[in-house]
């Protein structure tokens, strides 16, 4: 076996056993925590399929940004495990059924007697000094430069969405508005009664 | 040497996976989201082993698009699920009738 072969199933191994305990654990804390594996190890793939940018921003991106999101809403929720893991073995045999038939009618299309070795042969090893970052980011900004903005613009959207969501005013909490402290005027505060003075006593 | 195939199979193999995934943990929206980011990455993997093989960048161009958009999807999806906890108490998807579907 080739060191090339080595890494691959290696990897591939440790993303399906990653990704079935994503699927199978109890806890969502710690299928958050096999999630993140399961993206580092196809990380390691992609960087053996030479995309070598897409792997390292896979890492930011997720493992960084995702991920993090998804284990701050898993801790800041306080969820009922029992109830929720109710029907888990209920639909097990459906989910195992539907999986192996899935994947039975894939492995027929994409199998080895259509996208083997003698169908589309490995293509060589790009050079020492080809750079997948630059070539990725010549295409993306001349033939894919719409869609790269319209995806700027998905990004922006998602933001406002998330904010807009989940801001709430709660009316029971006491604040102060410094705006309405520093525009404050004389008369707001302060009232000038008239009165009659006293009349002066005197004194016996 | 790694032939495309074995890349398409692994993709295959985690999308059913993932299906497995959407059918057993049908009440907790918190693991479906996460299935829908292995089925996402499934399809990634697709791209690049094609872009690889094909010699031509634009899968790899289409993989930053899904990344873009799964990242946005999540956020989103995150943000539905606070709001719906805030509400309900519980993020069982048994609860969410409101709209009576």
């Amino acid at each position: 076996m080739s060191s090339e072969q080595l890494v691959f199933y290696g990897f591939s191994a440790i993303l399906i056993f990653a990704a079935t305990m994503v699927i199978t654990r109890r806890n969502p804390v710690h299928s958050a925590l096999f999630l993140v594996l399961a993206f580092f190890s196809s990380a390691g793939i992609w960087i053996l399929a030479e995309a070598e940018f897409l792997a390292i921003a896979l890492v930011l991106v997720y493992v960084g940004a995702v991920m993090v999101l998804f284990l701050f809403v898993v801790m800041m929720l306080d969820i009922d495990l029992a109830t929720i893991r109710a029907g888990m073995i209920r639909y097990l045999p459906i989910g195992i059924i539907t999986a192996v038939v899935m994947l039975v009618s894939l492995w027929m299309v994409v199998g080895p007697e259509h996208f083997g070795l003698d169908k589309y042969a490995a293509p060589a090893r790009h050079a020492a000094d080809y750079n997948n970052t630059a070539e990725l980011g010549r295409v993306l900004y001349t033939v894919y430069v719409y869609p790269f903005e319209i995806a700027a613009v998905i990004l922006l959207v998602a933001i406002i969405a998330a904010i807009s969501l989940t801001m709430r005013r709660r009316t029971d909490t006491k604040f102060q508005d410094p705006s309405q402290q520093v525009t404050v005027k004389k008369a707001d505060r302060l009232r000038v009664v008239k009165m009659e003075s006293e009349e002066k006593m005197e004194l016996k | 040497m790694i032939a495309l195939s074995d890349y398409l199979i692994l993709g295959a193999i985690l999308f059913s996976l993932s299906v497995a995934g959407i059918f057993i943990n049908r009440k907790n929206v918190i693991i479906l989201l996460m299935c829908v980011e292995l089925m996402l990455l499934a399809v990634n993997i697709n791209f690049i082993a094609f872009s690889h093989f094909l010699g031509d960048t634009a899968g790899q161009v289409f993989v930053f698009f899904i990344l873009t958009v799964a990242a946005a999807e999540a956020a989103i999806g995150l943000a539905i699920l606070v709001v719906l906890f805030r509400k309900r108490r519980d993020i069982n998807v048994d609860s969410l009738d409101v709209l009576k579907g």
